[in-house]
């Protein structure tokens, strides 16, 4: 493509520093990327298909003719690495296909399954508990983001997995490194390195521990490394995984549900009156917010038409969830928070093999922490107006940097 | 005549969404998280839910005739 017809094209994901941080994309944007599926630019200055459609990104994310293997050439990437950026990337399995991804996937379903997720919600209460005791004697007023919706999330992912929560600053800080679109890539290429550096001896010390301790990171050690099955260096990149994943997506919809429901007191009210729809107000809460907002990339390994549109094989595609999570062809009145709709069919956490393994992890944190906060802090209110609220907006996870509030 | 349900446990990848739409018909087996099947033909009252699992399973491995 010519460099004049490049720049035609609008850049995907658009800069947009004044939206609101409950709205994933304005009117206008939606104007020009809602519909069928169009030409962008990325960041990178390559193109790819843009798809926004609920049942268009349940195709392509379903379909086994595109691949998440970003370093597939021509894979549609949303920032610039540099050169071996992503360092080793065995045991990385989000971003492999096939019979490689599915094997090292299942070594961890049973660990997140709902009846598992059900066993650990009483460590999810008291972290709740000791969280909230922490948000209690920090003010009033207290950043609700740096002492309850990072640090909960934060410490049950660290005991599930047996990670020491005493390392936090470190492994936060490199995790939101990894994840930030406007890092610089030697940044980037350096804290990859040192989270796997700090991940390996501490997975080496398991192995060498045997049966002593349990945890997910000692079971995988204990009954698949020790057997052949897994080599230390990919379950080191299956902790790197579970450890960012654990934590700053929930911490995220924390910060940004909480917001969203102390705009309308009604809401939190309701929440702490009303607790038994906690479990819808959580569904509607991924619909609505959806802070993967960059979208899933991915890259065509065949011919496939989506919404109508032929896609060539080894041509990127970007598969947007807040634009699917708000297509009025499935939810009435899609622009509306409604806490009693039914938003099951929300794609919050994706579509397809790769759709969240931790999903009934986060949906209990989620109910939990949202429950009993409206319990403990029934006159919670933001005390910065929304347009001074710091957000990250240039994260593949977007939430907010830091929410003020008093009560 | 009686839904009929079949599950691909090759296909399945365990996100747990059936046993979250309908507990009555869907469980995860305790050594590897994948599907099980607790009825081939469930009762018809809870056909509406047992399609909308098919509808809502991220791999596609959730047949019904």
């Amino acid at each position: 493509m010519t460099p004049a017809a490049l720049t035609d094209l609008p850049l995907w994901p658009p800069l947009n520093l004044t939206r609101d941080p409950l709205v994933p994309l304005d009117a206008g944007e939606r104007r020009r990327f809602v519909g069928p599926v169009t030409r962008v630019r990325l960041p990178t200055d390559a193109t790819a298909w843009l798809v926004t459609r609920h049942a268009d990104v349940r195709q392509l994310l379903r379909h086994p003719g595109f691949s998440a293997d970003l370093t597939r050439p021509g894979f549609p990437l949303l920032r610039r690495l540099a050169p071996g950026a992503l360092g080793d990337r065995r045991g990385g399995f989000i971003r492999m296909d096939g019979a490689e991804h599915a094997r090292l996937r299942r070594m961890l379903t049973a660990e997140f399954m709902i009846k598992n997720v059900r066993r650990i919600e009483p460590l999810i209460r008291q972290t709740v508990d000791r969280t909230l005791d922490d948000l209690r004697d920090a003010g009033p007023p207290a950043d609700l983001v740096t002492t309850f919706a990072l640090p909960l999330p934060s410490m049950v992912i660290c005991h599930l997995l047996g990670v020491p929560y005493a390392d936090h600053d470190f492994f936060q800080e490199r995790s939101r490194t990894l994840i930030d679109r406007d890092a610089p890539p030697e940044r980037v290429r350096r804290h990859v390195q040192e989270l796997r550096d700090y991940l390996q001896r501490l997975v080496e010390a398991k192995v060498a521990a045997g049966d002593r301790t349990d945890d997910l990171l000692s079971r995988l050690a204990r009954d698949r490394v020790d057997t052949g099955e897994l080599a230390v260096d990919e379950l080191v990149g299956m902790a790197v995984l579970l450890l960012i994943a654990g934590h700053e997506t929930t911490a995220n919809m924390i910060g940004l549900s909480t917001l969203l429901l102390l705009r309308h007191p009604a809401r939190y009210a309701a929440l702490r009156d009303d607790p038994g729809n906690a479990d819808a107000l959580v569904e509607e809460l991924l619909r609505y917010l959806t802070i993967v907002r960059t979208g899933l990339p991915r890259l065509a390994t065949e011919d496939v038409e989506i919404g109508g549109q032929l896609i060539r094989a080894g041509e990127g595609v970007i598969a947007v969830l807040s634009t699917a999570n708000r297509d009025p062809a499935v939810f009435d009145r899609p622009e509306e928070f409604d806490p009693y709709r039914a938003a099951q069919q929300q794609l919050a956490f994706g579509f397809g093999v790769h759709q969240c393994i931790g999903q009934p992890l986060a949906r209990a944190e989620l109910r939990i922490a949202l429950v009993e906060l409206a319990r403990r802090f029934p006159r919670l209110r933001v005390t910065a107006t929304a347009g001074r609220l710091p957000t990250r907006h240039s994260s593949i996870v977007y939430g907010l940097g830091e929410l003020p509030v008093t009560w | 005549m009686r839904l009929r349900v079949r599950v691909d446990r090759d296909r399945c990848c365990g996100s747990g969404n059936c046993v979250l739409t309908a507990p009555e018909v869907f469980d995860q087996d305790d050594a590897d998280g994948l599907v099980l099947l607790r009825f081939t033909a469930p009762p018809p009252e809870v056909g509406e839910r047992v399609r909308r699992a098919a509808d809502l399973c991220p791999a596609g491995a959730i047949s019904l005739d």
